[in-house]
């Protein structure tokens, strides 16, 4: 191959991460855990412990419906965490996210219950109050210097009161758009599963190639070919299990449920969409310059300030997508919309890897973390235990998350002295 | 007299913070290949005048010529426009990135709108083997996983690769061990070789004696003196830093 010349001809002595075999890449890559970059590798372990320990309790955690039901529950929250990350990334906070998700909700039915306004504009009307309160929060913390969190929690505070003047005390208003109440109650059709599979790991897959090529016009070496294979594969096989087992009849009355609920997709072009611009654009990589460290960010020339109110916007903007999600789960918009679900936004965020001191994250890491919290609210229903004691465990592996994160950086700190 | 024309010429330029004049009227050039020292104690104005060349902090009044013509220097904007870089003592570097993300921060290259890695990886590697940086292990490592002078490395690497025709070195060996010190000091040379305005402020006169061409005095807020390192010596300079001589005679 092409790329097998040019890696001769490189004339640098400098090596770039890229070199060597699968079993160097592997090695690097268990070196870097080592020194502390984890990333969300406690939260996969935490998946299968979780997925195990229920399993062995419940007989009814590991079952089609469950199976369906977990991914529908993680979706709202992996949106939110999803949110979270773009502020968390600048070692700062939305305490608001839900709230803000909540009045866009309300504006939303106001608009089409009172109003009579057709769906998509009262939507986009939605989204644009998203919009305006994270320009307003990223302003009052990026330009006047409150700090987010104080600003965040007079937003949660004085927005729980806009909900109840928007809904009436008490009000509660019934979702009737078919188009919303299908997000997370509806399912795509058994061929469309299969599309979205092949579809994305044909995305991956042409990205890396693209990618690749890039480098090897530029005379660099690459990864070994094999860990875009490993990578491909892995896709298809969770991928598959995951679109097999979907699209069986989880139905126990008599109308059959089946297929990719259509949530699924959503949540994957949007949580791509959003890596696509954290990871390759320039604005993805001045957040987390400014995350790691705003003087060096401001002395290397990049707008701090803007970065910070756009990624307060992007927080509230996704917020709003997490609570059309609710609002379709639940098929009703009241006034307690949104007041619990931003700690475990948060919490998910942090156990799946997110660093909360900013500069270290990524959304699929925020993904995974949601998953974690999903399932033990999941599991612990299943189990028929108080409410209370889900608080408890979730409470609990929040703070050991925290925990890993802060000894961490600890550790990496410890590194860049020696 | 060097012949040339200095690549940065400031005359009569004075500084005020409220009542407290920190610049009064000072005169410095630096010239292109050569590492001009700028010495004084502690609140003698070598900060101040280091920012009102960066742009962080523009001066009251003054002539700042480059290379000849006359400019302004309101921002740092404006400052790196003309190819001024300033390495500051703490580095200004994220940990959180890696080194070629670090060279290359503020000024990313793109292609079709996203960010066009391989050509600043290949332009970040050959910046670094240019000045014969080999201390670093990949071009790829996290900074946080870098020691203070690999980070000092990075950091001078950055107006290479900028093609900076002025970089000021704020300290460069301030936190560094003497093998460290050594090597950055190596550094320094090779970027003035490389025909680049050098000027470094430094408490360490030993280390000034060893790359500088020129050494610039500066004693409360005046400039008492410009000497030429081969015709001078430590304790000419240290009379001067701490004001026991001056240029009309000793005190």
């Amino acid at each position: 191959m092409s790329e097998k010349v040019a890696s001769t001809e490189k004339v640098t002595s400098l090596a770039s991460g890229h070199e060597g075999t699968l079993g160097d890449q592997v090695r690097g890559y268990f070196a870097r855990v080592k020194g502390g970059e984890m990333g969300s590798l406690p939260a996969v372990f935490g998946i299968i412990i979780l997925t195990l320990a229920f399993e062995s309790l419940s007989p009814f955690f590991i079952t089609k419906l469950n199976f369906a039901n977990l991914f529908v529950q993680a979706a709202e929250l992996t949106m939110l965490s999803s949110a979270l990350v773009f502020v968390i990334l600048l070692a700062e906070i939305d305490l608001a996210a839900g709230v803000t998700a909540g009045v866009a909700m309300a504006a939303f039915i106001d608009l089409v219950k009172t109003q009579g306004w057709p769906w998509i504009p009262a939507l986009i009307v939605a989204f644009l109050v998203g919009i305006a309160i994270g320009s307003v929060i990223g302003f009052l913390v990026a330009k006047i210097g409150v700090p987010s969190f104080v600003v965040s929690l007079a937003f949660f505070l004085g927005f729980q009161g806009m909900q109840l003047v928007l809904l009436g005390e008490g009000g509660v208003y019934r979702v009737e758009v078919p188009a919303i109440l299908a997000i997370m109650n509806k399912n795509l059709p058994a061929a469309g599963g299969w599309i979205l599979l092949f579809v994305s790991a044909a995305a991956s897959l042409v990205l890396s190639i693209w990618d690749r090529r890039r480098r090897a016009t530029t005379g660099l070496v690459n990864k070994p070919f094999s860990i875009i294979i490993i990578r491909l594969v892995a896709i298809l096989v969770l991928g598959s299990f995951s679109v097999y087992y979907l699209n069986l009849n989880r139905s126990q009355g008599v109308i059959p449920i089946k297929g990719v609920p259509i949530v699924l997709p959503i949540t994957i072009v949007v949580l791509a969409i959003g890596t696509f611009v954290l990871d390759r654009t320039r604005f993805g990589r001045h957040l987390y310059a400014v995350g790691g460290n705003p003087e060096a960010a401001r002395r290397a020339g990049i707008k701090v300030v803007k970065i910070r109110i756009l990624a307060f916007i992007i927080c509230s903007f996704l917020a709003v997508i997490s609570g059309v999600f609710h609002a379709s789960r639940i098929g009703s918009v009241d006034g307690s919309a949104g007041h619990t679900i931003v700690l475990s936004g948060v919490a998910a965020a942090v156990v799946g890897g997110v660093s909360l001191f900013g500069g270290r994250g990524r959304l699929a890491q925020a993904a995974i973390g949601a998953i974690v919290i999903s399932m033990i609210d999941n599991g612990l229903g299943l189990l028929q235990m108080p409410a209370g004691i889900s608080y408890l465990v979730q409470g609990g592996v929040l703070l050991a998350a925290a925990t890993i994160d802060a000894l961490s950086r600890r550790r990496n700190g410890v590194v860049s002295r020696s | 007299m060097t012949p040339q024309v200095p690549v940065v010429e400031l005359t009569g330029i004075r500084k005020s913070f409220g009542p407290v004049e920190v610049l009064k009227g000072i005169d410095f050039s630096a010239y292109a290949g050569q590492v001009t020292a700028l010495v004084g104690d502690n609140g003698a104005g070598k900060s101040t005048l280091i920012k009102g060349l960066a742009g962080v902090q523009p001066f009251d009044e003054g002539l700042i010529r480059f290379a000849g013509t006359q400019v302004e220097l309101n921002s740092p904007l404006q400052a790196s426009g003309y190819g001024i870089e300033v390495v500051y003592q703490d580095l200004a570097l994220c940990e959180n990135l890696d080194i070629v993300q670090n060279m290359f921060l503020g000024k990313e290259e793109l292609k079709m709108g996203t960010l066009n890695e391989p050509a600043m990886e290949l332009q970040a590697t050959q910046a670094l083997t240019r000045l014969s940086v080999r201390t670093v292990k990949s071009v790829r490592q996290k900074v946080s996983s870098l020691s203070g002078g690999q980070r000092q490395t990075v950091a001078i690497a950055r107006s290479v690769l900028r093609e900076a025709k002025l970089v000021i070195l704020d300290e460069p060996t301030a936190a560094l061990g003497v093998a460290q010190t050594e090597q950055v000091l190596n550094l320094v040379q090779r970027l003035a070789q490389q025909g680049v305005a050098v000027i470094i402020i430094s408490h360490n006169i030993s280390d000034v004696f060893k790359v500088a061409d020129q050494i610039s005095v500066m004693y409360l807020g005046q400039m008492v003196a410009h000497l030429n390192t081969k015709s001078t010596n430590y304790d000419e300079v240290i009379a001067y830093i701490t004001g026991t001589k001056t240029q009309e005679g000793v005190k």
